[in-house]
């Protein structure tokens, strides 16, 4: 794609430019449908009805509405609050979830940026989610948002341990970083599809990045740092409109940046799942968006079942059992590895 | 948020940091909880101390929903008036209340009340309980971060108080038992319909069991959590399903019969410990599930029962409380307490005394 | 242990700290104590064997009007099933009753409750505070001669 663009327009900056807006294409509506989406799926899991007003067909245009009606809202920064970290905050959480983007191959023909080390990347600058959560709870001066921001801190970085550590499985599977590379790898029927290889290693790695993720993201039983019934919003409680919207965008963008990597390590990636049969770019892009949804899906399937872990219980998870299984799986992949290499 | 690692935690503080050589200079923060909170679900505001995650302290503050009945009352014009302010003390369980106070005024006034209306007002009351347990579970799941069990509550809920409403038009606040009587009787189609909700509702219990109580994250989150053991429950004054959690065999239903609950057949639900100490929430909440399907089971017998007759007949026209001093058409409370009466009866939080 | 039984032993145990009674013809039999023996009596009733009154239901605050106030003590005893009513009157112009709550912890807010509504004074509570209306509030709204006032930090108060 970046060859074409190339050949089209004659103009490396402006390819480079259009090649980072184009993932936006997908997370702004996605966002919008996710959130829309999200309540129709509690609804009808609780016996409601959801949105059914807005737009007509079952509410479709409610997320519209809301964003429209948060772009209108009055600009408000608490008094006390720390005006520029409180400004800036919300930027970066959206620039974390958003950079991660430029690594996930959406298809066969295209990914934002071609690196070797993608996988490497994507885990590293998703970090940089952490501090604007801290930043937003600390420059609100609000003690809930402090205590959101200490929660997510605390738990962002005990589940990045699991995640590196399952992802380190697959690597040392298919002996590279590079998405791209991951997915061409698993071409063909389902059973190449890498969850179940190794079997069953790499199907409990996938069981491990998935939880892990969740707490990576704050989705239930590990949103913590935002559980609405304690701290009330956590470190987004002080925030209104626009930057409001802007936090929520990024926990949508978040949310399917975990699953397009769940997709690619695990799931065949842009991979038809009938081998040769309906693959192609377009198709690629269709069997990878509709992975990710379903992903999302069991995410919000979760979110609506469980109840909430408590902080001591959400550490003892990720230190004492998602870690020592992770490392038993690196341990059971290796040698396997080893001993198939000889 | 819970008390229950403090001392193990803080046992592990370290109090200086390592290499530094100086002590760490830690403070407790005081949050103020409420009057808004999403989980305060009313206007309660709680100071709470906390020393990182962990609450040291807390000092209630209870005063925000006082909202003067007693004062109100002393200026009701007669005895009849004051049942819709005892609506109002609890609204999710307004037909307890009701039960509760007219029950203390027809002991006072020695008013023998008709069999249809004792049933009716069981069915009612044992009704409310559920309403009243229903909401305590589900807001109770939604505290902890499960909020489908919640709506299905309220699902269930909906359906009592459609029973409500075709009964006395109202649906939250219902002005229905009277001194001596009921406001309107049931229709006829009462019965049918009660009957038909103790069909549909068995089913939902066991529901909400499988997916909150039993659930593993759930039980991790209460069991052993804020165990209140069972004399220290009684010296408290505790009573009600907070009691029975405690392991104390206790209802007033059975322990000291008002009305017709007698005549019934049903058990006392107590916390055993189940899942981890004898008295802490998981028993509490599990309790007052199994006080759901007691209750299903007295209206099942009490709509089965239900005799004919007049519900208005016993509703005095005048109300004279000094059974020996001159009759007199009108009664304040006001001037001074001429006979003092109060009854217990066994509502959905607790007992109550009016 | 029915009501008589129980006012015969109250009596042989504190025969000056037992006032009256009227076990016949009421709803709920009562003794009246005096208030400086308060504490004693609810020890006893708790502590002793043939009484064993565990659990204090109610305890309640009433203007008796013509100058008198009133702590109303209801006792249930779960183990022997038998309950007794406790009166303490006391005069207006010095409403001091003994605190309970380091008997039965029931007491302590319904005797901050009596303290806030009726103005009456339990000595020897842990935290005699007000509990329902606000810190700085004037007198005490269920006396029968209160009168609402107009202004309360200068915002009208409706009823």
């Amino acid at each position: 794609m970046k060859n074409f663009l190339l050949e089209l327009l004659n103009n490396e900056a402006l390819v480079y430019v259009l090649m980072a807006l184009v993932p936006l294409i997908w997370v702004i509506p996605f966002a919008l449908f996710g959130v829309w989406w999200e309540r129709k799926i509690s609804a009808h899991m609780q016996d409601r009805l959801g949105p059914m007003l807005t737009g007509g067909w079952h509410g479709w245009s409610q997320t519209i509405a809301d964003a429209v009606k948060l772009l209108q809202k009055e600009d408000l920064v608490p008094a006390a609050a720390d005006k520029k970290l409180f400004v800036l905050a919300p930027y970066i959480v959206f620039a974390g979830s958003y950079a991660a983007y430029a690594a996930i191959p959406f298809s066969a023909a295209f990914v934002g940026a071609e690196i070797n080390l993608g996988l490497f990347y994507v885990i590293s600058i998703s970090s940089l989610v952490v501090v604007g959560l801290i930043l937003a709870g600390w420059a609100s001066n609000s003690k809930w948002s402090l205590f959101g921001a200490m929660r997510s801190a605390a738990q962002i970085v005990s589940y990045e341990v699991p995640v590196a550590l399952s992802i380190l499985a697959v690597v040392m599977v298919v002996g590279t970083f590079d998405l791209q590379e991951i997915n061409q790898l698993q071409t063909g029927p389902v059973w190449h599809w890498l969850v179940f290889q190794k079997f069953p290693f790499l199907f409990l790695a996938c069981v491990i990045y998935f939880l892990a993720s969740l707490a990576e993201v704050n989705r239930t039983p590990f949103d913590l740092p935002e559980s609405e019934s304690e701290l009330v919003a956590g470190y987004h409680t002080e925030y209104s409109g626009m930057r409001f919207a802007l936090m929520y965008l990024a926990e949508y963008a978040n949310m399917f940046a975990v699953s397009a990597i769940v997709v690619t390590l695990f799931f065949g990636g842009w991979n038809s799942p009938f081998g040769e049969f309906l693959s192609g770019p377009w198709w690629g892009l269709f069997w990878f968006l509709g992975k990710g949804l379903a992903v999302i899906f069991v995410q919000i399937w979760l979110r609506w079942t469980l109840p909430r872990l408590r902080v001591d219980q959400l550490t003892y998870i990720g230190w004492k059992v998602l870690i020592p299984f992770s490392f038993a799986i690196i341990l059971g992949v290796g040698a396997w590895v080893l001993a198939a290499g000889q | 948020m819970d008390a229950t690692l403090t001392e193990v935690e803080k046992g592990r503080r370290p109090t200086t940091i390592p290499g530094l050589g100086r002590a760490l200079r830690t403070e407790e923060m005081v949050i103020s909880m409420g009057p808004q909170h999403p989980s305060t679900h009313g206007v309660l505001r709680l100071d709470i101390v906390v020393d990182g995650e962990i609450v040291a302290d807390v000092i209630p503050r209870i005063g925000y929903l006082h909202r003067c009945f007693e004062k109100h009352c002393e200026h009701m014009a007669n005895y009849q008036q004051v049942i819709p302010y005892v609506d109002r003390l609890d609204y999710v369980a307004a037909m307890s209340n009701e039960f509760g106070y007219v029950v203390a005024m027809e002991k006072m006034l020695k008013i023998q009340v008709p069999e249809r209306v004792e049933y009716i007002r069981v069915i009612m009351a044992e009704f409310s309980r559920i309403v009243s347990h229903l909401i305590a579970i589900g807001t109770y799941g939604l505290d902890i971060g499960a909020w489908t069990p919640f709506l299905y509550c309220m699902r269930d809920r909906e359906h009592v108080l459609d029973i409500f409403e075709e009964t006395c038009g109202a649906r939250l606040l219902y002005n229905y038992m009277w001194i001596g009587g009921l406001s309107h009787d049931v229709k006829p189609t009462f019965k049918d319909k009660v009957l038909e909700f103790c069909k549909y509702f068995r089913p939902n219990i066991k529901e909400l069991n499988d997916l909150l109580s039993y659930n593993k994250i759930f039980i991790d989150r209460t069991a052993s959590v804020g165990v209140l053991p069972g004399d220290v429950a009684v010296n408290f004054g505790v009573s009600g399903p907070v009691l029975r959690g405690s392991g104390v065999q206790w209802d007033i239903r059975k322990n000291d019969p008002y009305s017709i609950y007698n005549r019934f057949d049903f058990d006392i639900p107590f916390g055993k410990g189940e899942k981890g100490k004898v008295g802490d929430c998981w028993d509490r909440y599990m309790v007052r599930v199994h006080e759901m399907e007691q209750s299903v089971n007295i209206i099942e017998q009490a709509a089965k029962q239900l005799p004919e007759g007049d519900v208005q007949s016993a509703i005095p026209k005048r109300i004279s409380p000094n059974a020996s001093g001159p009759r007199r058409v009108r009664y304040t409370c006001a001037p001074r307490p001429r006979r003092a009466s109060w009854g217990t009866t066994s509502y959905p939080t607790g007992e109550v005394d009016r | 242990m029915i009501a008589q039984e129980l006012y015969d032993l109250l009596k042989t145990t504190f025969s000056d700290g037992i006032l009256e009674a009227k076990l016949d013809g009421v709803i709920d039999p009562w003794v009246s104590v005096a208030p400086d023996r308060i504490l004693d009596v609810a020890r006893f009733l708790r502590d002793d064997e043939r009484t064993q009154f565990d659990l204090l239901t109610l305890l309640s605050g009433v203007d008796m009007t013509k100058g008198t106030l009133a702590a109303v003590y209801h006792l249930y005893s779960m183990k022997r099933n038998h309950k007794i009513v406790l009166k303490t009157f006391v005069p207006e112009t010095h409403p001091h009753v003994q605190s309970v709550a380091s008997i039965w912890r029931t007491a302590d807010w319904q005797e901050r409750e009596a303290f806030d509504m009726y103005g009456m004074i339990f000595d020897g509570h842990p935290d005699l505070r007000r509990i329902l209306m606000p810190d700085d509030w004037d007198g005490h709204p269920l006396r029968k001669d209160y009168q609402v006032p107009e202004f309360y930090n200068g915002m009208k108060v409706p009823y």
